[in-house]
């Protein structure tokens, strides 16, 4: 039986930096690879509906007559797979976590 | 004496997810324990039947937040299973390795839980600052933390370079000194093992005889692990189950200390075994068939019962997860132990009731 | 899932079976049902030396009833509980039954029919809720 395990793990880190970070002082840094979110060019899209059929969760709803792109940020999940299969590039994932949402609302483009 | 009901959860500062049970108690000591369960059932199981089966891995990696690619990669599976599938080797080897990562990261929160269960914040704090670098790493691999959303019918959906094989491999040095720093603080330690030593005491046949599984079968002496029956690339993998003999708490925390440093191990000769090619196939046409799938993550084993008709639908999707299994032994083990260690006993099953019910 | 590893037996035969089982040495899996047009199919799955062995036996759609296994495999309590709680199924002589507050659930009996059970008030369960959301307003504005 051991006394003092601990004491040997808890002088060093109290002598080290700490691995945590000041969070909302300092933003945390995305780390490469991540998912991120899904950013739309309206430029480039044709309004094909190729996106929203794929999408596993509904989250898109696309208007070829209106020409409009509509994603429901709180269903989807990140998944990428309408970045992955849009063929006008339209779509794109980039880093970093979107602002939090308190209502559910749909972006329109 | 007077037996007094006290009533313990769903909300407890111990217990991260909602679990009830009625603690019949005399003086300090509990004579009976009864359980209530249900207050997050979501129909999960019901939702296969109106969803796509390609899409549906997505709901599977849901069902709970800390095995959650190992439910997505048995799902996978098992669709795999019924309709034939050749997965390539490579996409198999990336699955066990983030299978092991996703062990291992289970395990360290269930050692956070435990150490912060006990009153030990500093032990939960070390805990949860290895967890997070393996958590850097899923993320930096698959791009999720928790719901990792790299496994697809038919493979996976991203690959590890040689180059992040590199990183990873040297991390993980890191990371297992940092296990070590911990694991010899958890099994050493004093007031650890004044807290966990004798209490909750389940023999092997009572283990078996209520249906165990995971490192609660294995405390209990039963060397049963899924991994030994060889699915992903476990078959070019041995796995040797790590069992205790005492069956109490400490037995059970002692059998996930080991394990972190088996997963490590595996997860290095998986990244030495790696072979090249292809990550997925396509796969077109729909499921007919029916299978039982089992495989073993970090909480046990779980077992999958999918039934399909031809349509793009299933037909059923039924999941036994492992703490469903695991909560007769925990009322096997309440009565006759002190109120006090009620917490204890419950954290060392590692329920996790959100995936319980589905 | 080969046909081998199923033997088919009928509701009388159960207890029997299942009591040769646990003489084997046999750890109940899991019991799993299935609603199937006119019937529920129930899986008893076994493990022996990590090999599964399961049994099979299908039960009348209408007001279907089992005896229970509990005071063979006491962990079937759960098993039971649940089968009664989604599928309706009256599960006679449950060690401990928790007569339908096993789940809470918005619906009663929500896996015994095929249509998904769609309730309208807030309380629907997140299945129901889900299914009757997937397509939302498709038109936007
Ligand atoms: S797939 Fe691309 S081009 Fe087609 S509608 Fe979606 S965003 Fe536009
Ligand atoms: S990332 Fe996935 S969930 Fe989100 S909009 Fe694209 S396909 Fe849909």
């Amino acid at each position: 039986m051991g006394y003092f395990e601990m004491s040997k793990l808890a002088l060093k880190w109290a002598l080290t930096k700490p691995p945590t970070t000041r969070y909302p002082f300092e933003p945390r840094q995305p780390i490469a690879g991540s998912r991120g979110q899904i950013v739309f060019t309206k430029d480039n899209c044709v309004y094909c509906t190729v996106c929203a059929k794929k999408c596993p969760t509904g989250a898109l709803v696309v208007n070829r007559a209106e020409k409009k792109w509509v994603i429901d940020r709180l269903r989807c999940i990140n998944c990428g797979y309408c970045a992955e299969i849009c063929p006008k590039k339209s779509l794109t994932m980039v880093e970093g976590h979107g602002s939090p949402a308190v209502t559910r609302d749909r972006e329109f483009h | 004496m007077a037996r007094t009901v006290i009533p313990f959860g769903p909300q407890h500062p111990v217990l991260p997810e909602p679990i009830h049970l009625d603690l019949v108690v005399e003086d300090e000591k509990v004579v009976q324990a009864l359980p209530s369960i249900g207050f997050i059932h979501r129909g999960l199981e019901k939702l296969a039947e109106t969803k796509d089966y390609i899409d549906f891995v997505y709901v599977a990696e849901r069902i709970c937040g800390i095995c959650s690619f190992i439910h997505g990669q048995t799902y996978c599976q098992a669709i795999e299973t019924i309709m034939n599938i050749p997965v390539p080797p490579r996409a198999l080897y990336l699955r066990t390795v983030w299978g092991e990562f996703s062990r291992i990261h289970s395990h360290l929160l269930w050692l956070g839980l435990m150490a912060d269960g006990m009153g030990f914040e500093n032990l939960f704090m070390h805990s949860w600052r290895v967890r997070e670098k393996v958590l850097n790493i899923i993320e930096a691999t698959t791009g999720g933390r928790v719901i990792f959303g790299s496994c697809k019918v038919g493979g996976v959906r991203r690959d590890i370079n040689a180059d992040t094989i590199k990183t990873i491999l040297k991390d993980l040095d890191e990371i297992e000194k940092d296990l070590q720093g911990i694991t010899k603080v958890f099994l050493n330690d004093r007031s650890v093992k004044a807290r966990l030593c004798g209490i909750g005491v389940l023999s092997k046949q009572e283990a078996w005889d209520l249906g165990c599984v995971g490192p609660t079968l294995r405390g209990s002496g039963v060397a049963q692990d899924m991994r030994d029956q060889g699915y992903a690339a476990f078959k070019d993998i041995p796995v040797e189950p790590v069992t205790r003999t005492e069956g109490d708490c400490y037995a059970r925390c002692a059998v996930r200390c080991e394990e972190l440093f088996r997963s490590v191990n595996i997860i290095r000769q998986a990244f030495a075994k790696i072979p090249e090619g292809e990550i997925a196939v396509k796969v077109t046409g729909n499921p007919t068939g029916e299978t039982i799938t089992r495989t073993e993550q970090p909480r046990g084993e779980v077992v999958y019962h999918l039934k399909a008709n031809g349509t793009k639908n299933l037909q059923r999707f039924r999941v036994r997860t492992p703490t469903f299994a695991n909560l007769p032994a925990m009322l096997k083990v309440l009565p006759g132990c002190d109120l006090a260690d009620v917490p204890m006993i419950v954290l060392t099953i590692d329920p996790c009731i959100s995936c319980t019910e589905r | 899932m080969s046909q081998e590893q199923i033997e088919l037996i009928t509701i009388d035969a159960l207890l029997e079976k299942v009591r040769a089982k646990k003489s084997q040495g046999c750890r109940l899996v899991q019991i799993s049902a299935t609603q199937l047009p006119g019937q529920i199919e129930l899986t008893y799955s076994f493990d022996l030396n990590s090999q599964l062995s399961n049994l099979r036996l299908s039960l009348p759609g209408e007001e279907p009833h089992l005896p229970s296994i509990s005071s063979i495999y006491l962990c079937a309590i759960l098993y039971e509980n649940e089968i009664h709680d989604l599928f309706g199924v009256q599960v006679a002589g449950i060690a401990i039954d928790f007569k339908g507050k096993f789940y809470k659930t918005a619906i009663k009996f929500p896996f015994a029919s095929a249509k998904i059970p769609c309730a309208s008030s807030a309380a629907a369960p997140a299945a129901g809720a889900a299914a009757c959301a997937i397509n939302p307003d498709a038109t936007p504005k």
